[in-house]
């Protein structure tokens, strides 16, 4: 009874290469010597050569990933105290609340989110003062609001799978809240946390649609770069500048993936040198 | 004296219940300035009135505290009940087509080899890592007239109906269709990612049990894999039909300015239009016509979820 | 340490029919020569089994020992290397599993979440040639049958574990299989609930007369329902027999150990005589008498087991032939019985189990740690073993 599930294959087969058919073709034509971008006009790396010359674009990539390392950062901590909160503290006053604020960000459509905070910018900077001017500060407040519940995400999903046990072990055997938080918890939840993290730097990194509303003059991120050239229609540079990604983000998906693999493959192993040891 | 003892002090209240508050106290006051506090802005927003001024609205004047013109210019003017229909439409037609690629894959995922399938999972979420905006721009650049797979989908046209109806090139970019193919594209691994999830955890057993009674493969599909894969459709679904449904990039890259898009129709007024009680008052409209309820739905369903655990154990 | 076997589940096991009809009719399910190979790995491996109708067969084995691969050979969920299977004279093999007259009871279960108790019992029934009406009668019958009628509005999560297992066997048993496949039936059940249910289940099997084949781990179990298994050993058979064959006249020491508890001594044969083979035990410290096999000659060597229940405790010196000196190392009291450790002059340490058949107090027992004992055995109940 081991017949093989033709129908899924095929289908498997027709969707990658729906997922990967468009990728290939612009990295394809990355190396198009012409400028009209849909017709090949011989091999040519100059569009890379102009990409790598383009100060404004080395600029957008360093202020992208400013803006995404402190982001990511600060909605790591705050998605995973408030990933703690909603795993760990059962009751508290506004419990209901809360977990809808954690949630409703996953959910909400960018546009709404985008001008909800750029009016709330907008408002604080008539009222308080601060941040005086729309860019750096209110954008990275934006990508930190927004990110940080993908993290909440991940550490309470990690945190409800671990065994409570072990903390409670751990408080057994005198250690107080905090020092469980700190040897236990925080330990157990590592992985979480990175992932989080990286999901959290990612999602700062691509988001085109909040940003543009909560950024002003002078502050251009790379998307937003990206999306006031693409809006113009198709050029070979970006084309470049897309196959540069997708190699980058290939490759650590790839590594990532090769080493989780792989310390999941050692586990088993050693799992079953002590089984036998046993014996 | 008093500075040892007060950090002393400070410690114990740390140590006993203190971090616990700043764990919790710290995430929920930064989510409620930042995104709870813009919704309520929003909210009061779409019954404030239009104004000439910097910012762009007063309350009271003609209108005491509540200026509701806003909502009934939702159900007047065509433009935004069109656009309402052509994004649910979309969102809709999308949502589908993504279950129908989407679901047997992730059937299939489950079914190739463990090496096959950490290979082709890492295959899924690689796009998802990739930047939106340059997924999208794929697109444009394939269904561009002159483009390889634009005149490879013509001569497959051509090839099959009569000549006198023979095209130059298909029409795709600035359509509906464009719409809605790279919004599947776009978000086809949201709809692949829960459903996998969902039916790998599944009890081969069960699949097993059925055939043992008698079912043939399909019916096996129909009777206990298909019911029980429910929650990760649903999952699956509302991933891929609510950032759908407000998607600005995809309209305004690939979609035709005849046909208006709801995120696309807030982001003009807004913008443009400088007119943000309308566009604050289109949004309401949205997220009463879609978010809300959905969460009311999600809230109830993790309620039945906890009540059948706890009779469970 | 489990307790040794005793002889009731040999006493349980008389089917009267099995019995009677195990003499006279062919075999009712034939496996013939099945393997079955996972890559290089060989998981079943020239498997021949003959089970009689109305029969209740045990596949007994530890873990990885390949009764689960070939249960799913005749479910169908596998398909053998090589080999056939027959059932009621059909050739069964290249059968995909909806078209065997076989059913199965998963280890798991595998109760449909998302169906009644009701619902799961019809499942099977939908392909059969019924009218609803006649199908509703069958269902009310099976889930009288498992005592559930109360029940058959809930889903599975709303019920006990016993519950569910015998929602699972009406489950199994509704389209009235010609063999029904047990995989560890009461594993996951508790040793109370286990008990009765293993009588349950041979009720069951009396009143409808299905042939079962069960897949288990533990012995107990085995003994108790069937009757007849098979001990597996990392793909083959090892012994096929009867409880008491299996128990009493184990052909390996595989065999012997895995089945109750046994204690082993290198030996050497000395001389045959009258069926009696004179031995040589220097671990036990003496020359000892056993029952014969065929095939022994003077100067082999050869594996003497003795079943601890099989041995006698005294203070003085008994008559007879198989007499051995030792000292008490420790004891356990379980009520009914007592288990010994002597350990005797050659360091070797001897389980002996002792039936308390005499009330007696705390300081009148048989014998008390440290004293010098002498145990002894008779002749037939020793047993020799070749490998």
């Amino acid at each position: 009874m081991n017949r093989r599930p033709v129908f899924l294959i095929t289908m498997l087969c027709f969707g990658f290469a729906f997922f990967y058919i468009p990728i290939i073709s612009m990295m394809v034509y990355s190396f198009n010597g012409s400028r009209l971008a849909t017709v090949w006009g011989g091999f040519s790396t100059k569009w890379y050569i102009s990409l790598l010359s383009n100060r404004q674009v080395l600029k957008a990539v360093i202020l992208s990933l400013e803006i995404a390392v402190l982001s990511a950062t600060v909605a790591t901590i705050l998605g995973t105290m408030a990933g703690i909160a909603m795993a760990r503290f059962k009751r508290f006053r506004g419990r209901t609340l809360f977990s809808g604020l954690v949630t409703a960000p996953l959910v909400m459509p960018e546009v709404i989110t985008g001008i909800a905070s750029l009016m709330l910018f907008i408002l604080m900077a008539e009222y308080i003062g601060w941040p005086a001017t729309r860019g750096f500060t209110t954008v990275t407040l934006a990508h930190i609001t927004f990110s940080m519940v993908f993290v909440t995400t991940i550490v309470h999903s990690r945190l409800v799978q671990a065994d409570e046990a072990i903390e409670e072990a751990a408080m057994d055997l005198g250690s107080r809240p905090w020092q469980v938080m700190k040897d236990i918890t925080l330990p157990v939840i590592s992985p979480a946390i990175l992932s989080g993290w990286l999901l959290a730097f990612t999602i700062s990194l691509d988001d085109v649609v909040i940003t543009n509303f909560t950024t002003g003059p002078g502050t251009t991120t790379l998307p937003i770069l990206i999306w006031s050239k693409v809006k113009l229609g198709v050029t070979p540079d970006i084309n470049a500048l897309a196959t540069i990604t997708v190699v980058i983000v290939g490759i650590g998906v790839f590594t990532a993936g090769w080493l989780l693999n792989r310390a999941e493959k050692r586990r088993e192993l050693d799992i079953q040198l002590a089984y036998q040891a046993n014996q | 004296m008093s500075l040892s003892s007060r950090s002393a002090s400070l410690r114990k209240w740390f140590n006993r219940r203190g971090w616990i508050k700043i764990t919790i106290a710290t995430p929920y006051i930064w989510l409620a300035l930042f995104f709870l506090l813009p919704f309520v802005i929003v909210m009061a927003m779409s019954f404030a009135t239009r104004t000439p001024t910097a910012p762009p609205f007063s309350f009271g004047g003609d209108y005491p505290v509540m200026n509701t013109d806003h909502y009934a210019r939702l159900f007047s003017d065509d433009l935004y009940i069109r656009a309402y229909l052509n994004s649910i439409g979309n969102a809709t037609f999308a949502t589908l087509m993504c279950l129908l690629i989407g679901y047997p894959m992730a059937l299939g995922l489950t079914r190739v080899s463990r090496s096959w399938r950490n290979v082709l999972l890492m295959l899924v979420i690689l796009p998802f890592w990739t930047s939106f905006l340059l997924r999208v721009y794929a697109w444009m650049g394939l269904m561009g007239t002159n483009s390889w797979f634009n005149k490879l989908l013509t001569g497959a046209y051509n090839w099959i109906v009569p000549s006198d109806m023979a095209l130059r090139y298909i029409p795709m970019m600035n359509t509906g269709f464009a719409v809605v193919l790279v919004t599947v594209y776009s978000y086809l691994p949201f709809m692949i990612l829960p459903l996998y999830a969902n039916l790998e955890k599944l009890d081969i057993s069960l699949n097993e049990a059925a055939m043992d009674l008698g079912s043939k493969p399909f019916q096996v599909f129909r009777d206990v894999t298909l019911p029980l894969s429910v929650p990760g459709i649903i999952a699956g679904s509302l991933l891929v039909f609510i950032p759908a449904s407000g998607e600005l990039i995809i309209p305004s890259l690939v979609g035709s300015s005849s046909r208006p898009m709801i995120g696309r129709v807030i982001s003009d007024e807004f913008a443009s239009a400088r007119d943000w009680p309308m566009a604050s008052a289109v949004a309401v409209a949205l997220l009463l016509l879609l978010v809300v309820p959905l969460m009311i739905y999600t809230y109830y369903d993790g309620k039945a979820h906890e009540k059948a655990q706890k009779e469970a154990t | 340490m489990s307790e040794p076997a005793t002889n009731i589940g040999a006493k349980v096991a008389q089917f009267p029919r099995a019995a009677a009809l195990a003499e006279k009719e062919p075999p009712f399910i034939r496996v013939e020569g099945v393997t079955k190979r996972f890559g290089s790995f060989t998981a079943v491996s020239s498997v021949n089994l003959e089970i009689r109708k109305g029969e209740i067969f045990s596949l007994l084995g530890g873990s990885g020992c390949g009764k689960t691969t070939l249960l799913r050979m005749l479910a169908g969920f596998e398909d053998p290397t090589e080999g056939r299977i027959f059932i009621d004279g059909q050739d069964m093999t290249d059968l995909p599993p909806y078209e065997r007259p076989v059913n199965m009871m998963f280890q798991s279960y595998a109760l449909f979440p998302h169906m009644t108790v009701e619902k799961n019992v019809a499942y099977g029934l939908k392909h059969m040639d019924m009218t609803a009406s006649q199908r509703a009668d069958r269902v009310r019958e099976m889930l009288a049958l498992v005592q559930l009628s109360d029940f058959s509005h809930r889903k599975p999560h709303q019920i006990s574990g016993g519950q569910r297992q015998r929602v699972a066997l009406a489950r199994a048993l509704a389209k009235q299989p010609k063999l029904l496949l047990l995989d560890e039936p009461l594993a996951a059940l508790d040793k109370k609930l286990r008990e009765a249910t293993q009588f349950e289940l041979m009720d069951i099997q009396d009143k409808t007369g299905t042939t079962f084949i069960v897949v288990t781990h533990d012995q107990e179990e085995a003994m108790t329902l069937s009757s007849r298994l098979a001990v597996m050993d990392k793909g083959r058979i090892m012994q096929t027999g009867t409880a008491t064959e299996v128990y009493e006249y184990p052909n390996s020491k595989l065999v012997a150990g895995f089945i109750g508890s046994i204690n082993f001594f290198d030996a050497t044969i000395r001389g045959v005589r009258d069926e009696v083979a004179t031995v040589d035990a220097p671990e036990l410290g003496a020359t000892v008498e056993a029952r014969a096999i065929p095939g022994l000659t003077p100067g082999q060597q050869i594996t003497l087991a003795i079943r601890p229940e099989k041995l006698t405790i005294s203070r003085s010196k008994p008559e007879g032939p198989n007499a051995i000196s030792g000292k008490v190392r420790d004891l356990a009291y379980f009520g009914k019985d007592s288990l010994y450790r002597i350990e005797l002059p050659s360091g070797r340490v001897l389980s002996i189990n002792s039936v308390n058949s005499r009330r007696v107090g705390e300081n009148e027992r048989v014998a008390d740690w440290e004293d010098a004992v002498w145990l002894s055995f008779d002749p037939s109940s020793a047993i020799l073993l070749k490998d």
